[in-house]
Parts: C-alpha cells; sequence; structure tokens
C-alpha cells in the first residue's frame, strides 16, 4: 500500500477523504473475487477427491481407457490454452485504452471457449449415446460431475463474456467495465488452472492402466 | 499512477509475461500427452508420477504468468487465501485417497482383492 501515499499531493485541500479513497473499492472487488475463486477452488477439490476415490469402480461397465479419445482432449486443452492467451492480449489492450482490438479479442476468446464447449458436449453425447452416461458407474458419476461441473463454469464464462462485451460497447472502457474484465480475466484463467488438473488425472491418467 | 496497479491482482501484465507464460504452458501441457500416447514409460506408474509432477509445475506456471501472483499483491492477501486453499485441498484429497484406500483395503472381502470388474458386479447383485 505504499503506493498510495504519494497520492495526497494533489489533493491537499481534504485531507479527511484519504482514508476513504486509500481503501481502493476496485482492490476490494479483486480480492474479493479471488477469494470467490478460492472457494470455488475447494468445490472442484471435492469434486477431484470423489473421481480420486471412485474413478476405478467401472461396475462392468466401460473403462476410460475404451472411453477417451485423447486425440480430441489435446484439441480441447489447446482451445483453453489458446483462449489464455488471447484474454491476455485483451488485457493488455484494455491497459492501453484500446477499446476495438479489445472486442477483438474478447470475441476471440469466446469463440475459443464456445468450441471447446461444443467438443465437451459431443464427448458428452457420445458416451451416452453409448450407454456410457453418468448412471452406468461409480467412475461416470464422478466423470460427469467433474468435467460437467468445469463446463458449466466455462459456460457462464462465457455468457459473462458477451455481457461485458454488450457493456464494453454500450458504455466503452470505464472503470466498471474494466475492473469486471479484470474478474473475468482470473475467472478465465483459473478455469484454465482447473482444467490441467482434469487432463492430468481424469484423462491422461484414466487412459493409463 | 500506473504503478498503483502493478502491486494489484487483476494486473494485465505484460505481452513478455503472458508469450512466456503460454510457451512454457504449451510445452507443459505437450510433454504429458506425448508421454502418454507414445507410451514412452514402460510403467504406468512412472508415467503417472510424472505427469503429475508436469502439471502441479503448469499450475504454478498458470498462478505467475496468467494470474499474476505474487507476494506483494492486495498486501499479500491474495497469496495467503492461496495458502490456506492449498492447504485445505492437500488435507482433503490426501486424506479422502488415504482413508478410502484404507477402507478399501479393511473392509472388502478378501476374495475381491484382484478381481475383475465382471466378478464384482456378480459380487454386487449378492449383496442384500
Amino acid at each position: 500500500m505504499s503506493s498510495e501515499s504519494a497520492s495526497p499531493a494533489d489533493g491537499a485541500e481534504a485531507p479527511r477523504y484519504y482514508s476513504l479513497h486509500e481503501h481502493h473499492p476496485e482492490n476490494g472487488t479483486l480480492l474479493g473475487f479471488w477469494l470467490y475463486l478460492m472457494s470455488d477452488c475447494l468445490v472442484f477439490a471435492c469434486l477431484f477427491a470423489v473421481y480420486a476415490v471412485l474413478g476405478r469402480n467401472y461396475a462392468g461397465g466401460p473403462t476410460g481407457r475404451e472411453l477417451f479419445d485423447l486425440p480430441v482432449v489435446a484439441v480441447n486443452t489447446s482451445l483453453l490454452l489458446l483462449s489464455s492467451i488471447t484474454y491476455g492480449f485483451v488485457m493488455l489492450h484494455v491497459q492501453a485504452k484500446r477499446l476495438v482490438p479489445a472486442l477483438v479479442w474478447l470475441g476471440i476468446t469466446g469463440l475459443l471457449g464456445a468450441g471447446f464447449i461444443y467438443l465437451e458436449m459431443r464427448e458428452f453425447a457420445h458416451f451416452i449415446g453409448n450407454g456410457a452416461g453418468p448412471q452406468r458407474s461409480a467412475f461416470l458419476s464422478a466423470f460427469f460431475t467433474l468435467v460437467g461441473t468445469h463446463g458449466l463454469h466455462v459456460t457462464f464464462g462465457i455468457i459473462w463474456l458477451v455481457t461485458l462485451m454488450v457493456q464494453l460497447v454500450t458504455h466503452g472502457l470505464t472503470p466498471a467495465n474494466e475492473r469486471r474484465l479484470m474478474c473475468l480475466s482470473m475467472f478465465w484463467h483459473f478455469l484454465d488452472v482447473v482444467w490441467i488438473g482434469v487432463f492430468t488425472v481424469v484423462y491422461l491418467m484414466g487412459v493409463l492402466t | 499512477m500506473s504503478s498503483e496497479h502493478s502491486g494489484s491482482l487483476g494486473h494485465s501484465g505484460t505481452l513478455r509475461e503472458y508469450v512466456t507464460g503460454f510457451a512454457l504452458a504449451v510445452t507443459l501441457t505437450a510433454i504429458p500427452f506425448w508421454l502418454v500416447m507414445a507410451h514412452t514409460f514402460g510403467r504406468s506408474s512412472t508415467t503417472a508420477a510424472v505427469i503429475l509432477v508436469l502439471a502441479s509445475v503448469q499450475i504454478v506456471v498458470h498462478m505467475v504468468y496468467f494470474l499474476h501472483m505474487n507476494t506483494r499483491s492486495e498486501g499479500g492477501w491474495t497469496l495467503l487465501a492461496l495458502l490456506f486453499t492449498v492447504m485445505l485441498v492437500v488435507i482433503a484429497l490426501s486424506g479422502s485417497i488415504w482413508v478410502m484406500s484404507h477402507l478399501n483395503d479393511n473392509m472388502m472381502p478378501a476374495a475381491m482383492h484382484g478381481m475383475g470388474t465382471m466378478h464384482d458386479m456378480h459380487h454386487m447383485h449378492d449383496m442384500p
């Protein structure tokens, strides 16, 4: 907080307000959002624990080795990873106050996210069509819950992203919109972190015998 | 005034940061996929251990380069919250796996050990 101590120089007329200004509401939002992400992290930790315990209980049904199509998972992973750096480009343009490039990269990020969800839904539909739905075995229940919860988060992230694009077109790069973009940035990168756990523990280790 | 944001959580980083993070992340993603798909190691347990280590490293890379975690952001509160969360996650994960593996070892009939999944099915039908 040492950086704020330099600001009183420009507003000596009302010293009493400094204590209020030093709270920096946008920082409060970001810290609060970070705490939300940490609690979300605990939700995923519980789902990972469930998968770790039940992930090999196939009940005579298909195993991960028989179901998982690693090339598709690799494509999915690259889509999410690419969307992480394209969101980084959004934030760089926001920092430089360039609205249109920021909107373009936001759109690209959203499309990459939508591609991820499309491939995941195709995979789910393929499993369920082959009788490997969530009710088939404990392994598949845990799989659909964990991967589905992540997919649901990405879906909500895309909805949020589209909403923010509308906000940006309507109001421009206001401080409020910048704060929202930062929150979505944290949310989006956090989902990528969770996906590292998913592709490692669920897909890659599920294929290992 | 731009320095005001450098210490805050959502600060935007630099192009260099994002490109470095992305290059590291791609490498750390490609290696485990290659290890599993090319069956590089003979033993699955070796592969599992290596890809878990690579995943942990990649999580740290994402935290540093994409989420811009450092000891200074929000006066250190984000790092404190993260460390507390990591502690809870480790307890929940290792505890669940440890307890449930012991339950499997101690509570299941000895005959079920090492049997195929079809045997498990038949056994399940016998259960009340």
